[in-house]
């Protein structure tokens, strides 16, 4: 027995495997087109704003000066830091709705995924309430804007942000010998430097020493953001470390003051090492195809960003050019985020529905079962970001998550009249089996049929 | 039908549609290359125990002075091992277990952590079972998951992350498996059953599905029968008995409570319950497997030497570790007593670790799994050196 029926269609492979599922909502199914959907103004963005990092850091710095303010026994303080929190919580849900609702309107929903790829691949979490309407500004800044450009300002744009610098402790990272450690009690932070390297560009088995590592740190330094001054990164050469670095072999630095030259510099050769091409290729093909994707696949991707310096779009053209790109669906699990984004799209909910959605049902319809399912829309543990094979996700009791999740929300959701193989066939196309329509209209209620096909396998995977 | 609770449905009768047979990987997975019997629980006590009052040295000269509440009552009330060492009152109910050679302890052991004293640093260095030549964010897998890479035969579920904290411990490239028995599923009995055959040409979902209804199933803690001696059983580890008695072999799970800033003749008295009654769940969950079971409670690090002005103690360094089990061969407090004296303690406050209690958890994985020295002291524990055998195993 099979999962599914027959052969899927290129339109069903466009719609869930790059997308967030049926209806397509005038998406393109076309490569060419699904790629050209990835450039021009980015209207989901301007449809569904977020807070952007200047708005959100000054909340931050405002939220600090009060609680400074209690410690001095002024009067408001208490007062305003409650008023402070409740902005800071209101700007971080209105990233979790605007985030949904991009997803439910958008006519491009590869571009859409692709800004969850990259936001995964360059994971970060804001830490202490004072950071965390941060978080949202991330995905807008440093993904949505470079994700079909080339792979390098990608990576400028996402290392060198605010909230990465904050999540992996460059902002306490100062050169040994520089100006700013005069009393040598502060010194190196290597964190960004090892995890750039790692998970960013090279891969963990690539061939980089603990010297490389020290020697980027080094470089690095300077880079910093502080929340209760800065309105975005800056660059202070009395942090840095004075003298040239040697990274991978290549003398960076050096002549005259450390610049913020120096640390693109590196950042560019790292983006188009062949490295880089081999474990980025690698790890956005196994996102979107098969947890063990085809040789033939990865290697093609990276050639094309060997030969292109790294255009993404190039790579991703390659991507959707492989026979393997439309071949053995259904091999991925949607992560829960998709699941919950793409449940959203099939039962009809627009954005503007999504971001009426009060904070107190969407604690408990959102937050916590993406909390319960292991997929925290705060981010994930560590800089590795949430795991992407099937089995980290279909276990037991994240499983019983989604079911139940299934369950309560076509209870909550107005489905007027819709019936249960009705929206599996439109939900799932050509991937809906006879078996799954059969089981679906037998459900004592309307809704639990619906249920069923939000909880199937089919659904839950791409 | 509104969707009702999974277990309410229990007792109607249809406990067959998620019986074993109905999951045709459950009938393929006994007969698969097992990964042996023997069962190991690693307890994970977070907010950092005090092993000076689990096992407070009342024989040793400066423990008085140090501890000038908590000092009188330990000695008052503990239960003495013998070595100028005695047991937390507390821990009464498993002295059984003691004179029967199934509980143990190793004083003044730690992990490799220093310094900081951060909790949340200090368990991620646990579970990561790392040195501290590793950077913290830079440790992704937890050493019960490189342990199962080690073990020939495993799926995912022979290792069970019990509750609903993730347990990092276990987490890595191994499959494995989560379940809080307090979970549920809404689900009504008619969609159960068509979620069944739904599954059922996927073996992933057909295998956690059926995991997950089974589960669900199953009598939660407000309805599980005492212990023997009438207390209440402690809900994880009857859970972890369950699945142990079934295919699971590893099985790890958390016990809060244990930051005991302020009061803690209170606090950890409320802590070691828990902690007492989760060992003697196990045991009279897993009857007969108990013989084959070794159960590690460790916690991040210990607490000052020095009770501070609340009746409390402070983030420290060395501390203590609870083995149990029929596995185990007990009644002994291993380790190095480093002493009290000022100069004795780590950092002048702390009581000094003379152990890796990773090298515990290493010498008991050699005996139960029959894990080299070698994948041990590399692989699983990296930089680890185990020193000489303790012979942990009965």
């Amino acid at each position: 027995m099979t999962l599914f029926d027959g052969p899927i269609g290129p339109d069903t492979y466009a719609a869930i495997r790059y997308g967030y599922g049926f209806p397509a909502r005038g998406a393109a199914t076309a490569p060419g087109e699904m790629i050209a959907g990835l450039h021009g103004p980015d209207r989901m963005r301007m449809a569904f704003p977020k807070a952007g990092l200047p708005e959100a850091a000054a909340m931050g710095a405002a939220y600090i000066a009060a609680r400074r303010d209690i410690k001095k026994e002024i009067p408001d303080a208490d007062a305003r830091l409650k008023a402070l929190w409740q902005q800071i919580r209101q700007a971080q849900y209105t990233g979790l709705l605007a985030d949904f609702a991009r997803i439910a309107d958008t006519r491009t929903p590869f571009r859409e995924r692709l800004v969850h790829f990259w936001g995964n691949h360059f994971a970060t979490r804001t830490k202490g309430r004072q950071s965390h309407a941060c978080g949202p500004a991330f995905l807008d800044e440093a993904i949505r804007p470079y994700l079909a450009g080339r792979f390098a300002d990608l990576l400028k744009a996402a290392v060198t942000h605010p909230v990465m610098l904050a999540f992996l402790d460059q902002t306490s990272s100062v050169g040994p010998n520089s100006k700013a450690n005069g009393d040598g009690r502060r010194g190196l932070n290597e964190n960004l430097a090892r995890e750039v390297l790692e998970l960013h560009t090279l891969g963990v088995g690539a061939g980089y020493s603990q010297r490389d590592v020290t020697e980027f740190a080094e470089l690095l330094t300077g880079l910093t953001f502080d929340l209760k001054r800065d309105t975005g990164m800056v660059f202070k050469s009395k942090l840095a470390e004075p003298g040239a670095e040697t990274v991978l072999g290549v003398r960076y630095g050096g002549k005259g003051k450390a610049k913020l030259s120096d640390v693109y510099a590196v950042l560019d050769d790292l983006s188009v090492h062949p490295a880089t091409a081999a474990h980025v290729s690698r790890k956005i093909a196994a996102h979107f195809t098969s947890d063990t994707p085809d040789p033939s696949l990865t290697s093609a991707m990276a050639a094309t960003w060997r030969d292109t310096g790294g255009d993404l779009t190039a790579v991703y053209t390659a991507m959707l050019n492989h026979p393997a790109a439309w071949a053995g669906f259904g091999a991925k699990v949607k992560l829960p985020r998709e699941m919950l984004a793409s449940a959203m799209r099939g039962l009809g909910l627009s954005g503007d529905d999504i971001m009426r959605t009060k904070a107190g049902r969407g604690r408990d319809w959102l937050m916590r079962p993406l909390v319960a399912m292991g997929h925290s829309y705060l981010g994930p543990p560590d800089p590795s970001g949430f795991p992407d094979e099937a089995t980290a996700w279909v276990q037991p009791y994240g499983l019983a998550q989604r079911i139940t999740w299934a369950m309560t929300t076509v209870q909550m959701v107005k489905t007027k009249g819709l019936a249960p193989d009705r929206f599996a066939r439109d939900t799932l196309g050509d991937a809906a089996s006879e078996r799954l329509l059969w089981a679906v209209t037998r459900a004592e209620t309307r809704e639990e049929g619906l249920g069923l096909v939000l909880a199937s396998a089919e659904f839950n995977r791409r | 039908m509104t969707p009702v609770s999974r277990r309410g449905v229990l007792k109607g009768g249809l406990g067959v549609a998620c019986s074993a047979a109905a999951h045709p990987l459950m009938s393929t997975m006994t007969m698969a290359a097992t990964p042996g019997d023997a069962r190991l629980v690693v307890i994970v006590l977070r907010g950092a125990m005090d092993g000076l009052d689990l096992l407070a040295p009342v024989g040793d000269p400066a423990y008085a002075a140090l501890r000038p509440t908590l000092g009188p009552r330990a000695a008052e009330t503990g239960l003495p091992l013998g070595g100028g060492f005695v047991l937390h009152r507390a821990m009464a109910p498993l002295m059984p277990l003691w004179q029967a050679g199934e509980l143990g302890f190793a004083h003044a052991v730690s992990t490799p952590y220093r310094d900081k004293r951060s909790h949340f640093d200090g368990q991620d260095l646990l579970e990561a079972g790392t040195g501290m030549d590793v950077e913290l964010a830079a440790q992704r897998d937890g050493w019960l998951n490189r342990l199962l890479q080690a073990i020939p035969g495993t799926e995912a579920r022979t290792a069970f992350a019990v509750g609903r904290q993730e347990m990092r411990i276990l987490r890595g490239d191994a499959p494995v498996y989560q379940w809080a028995p307090e979970a549920d599923i809404e689900i009504t009995p008619q969609a159960q059953l068509l979620l069944e055959r739904i599954y059922e040409p996927d073996p992933l979902f057909s295998a956690a599905g059926g995991s997950a209804l089974e589960l669900a199933a199953q009598l939660g803690h407000a309805t599980l029968p005492p212990l023997p001696d009438g207390s209440r059983r402690e809900p994880l580890a009857a859970f972890a008995a369950e699945r142990m008695n079934e295919e699971a072999r590893i099985v790890s799970y958390s016990l809060n409570g244990w930051d005991t800033h302020r009061n803690q003749k209170g606090a950890l008295t409320s802590a070691l319950d828990v902690l007492q009654r989760s060992i003697l769940s196990l045991k009279d969950g897993l009857g007969a497997n108990w013989s084959k079971t070794m159960v590690m409670a460790m916690t991040e690090f210990g607490r000052t030497a020095r009770e501070n002005g609340s009746g409390g103690t402070d983030h420290g360094t060395g501390g203590a570790l609870v083995m149990a089990g029929g596995a185990l061969k007990g009644g002994r407090i291993l380790g190095r007593w480093p002493g009290l004296d000022e100069a004795d303690l780590y950092d002048r406050r702390d009581l000094m670790p003379t152990a890796d209690v990773r090298a515990y958890a290493a010498w008991a994985m050699r005996g139960l799994h029959g894990i080299d020295r070698a994948t041990l002291e590399r692989a699983i524990f990296p930089t680890l050196d185990m020193g000489d055998d303790p012979g942990l195993l009965a």
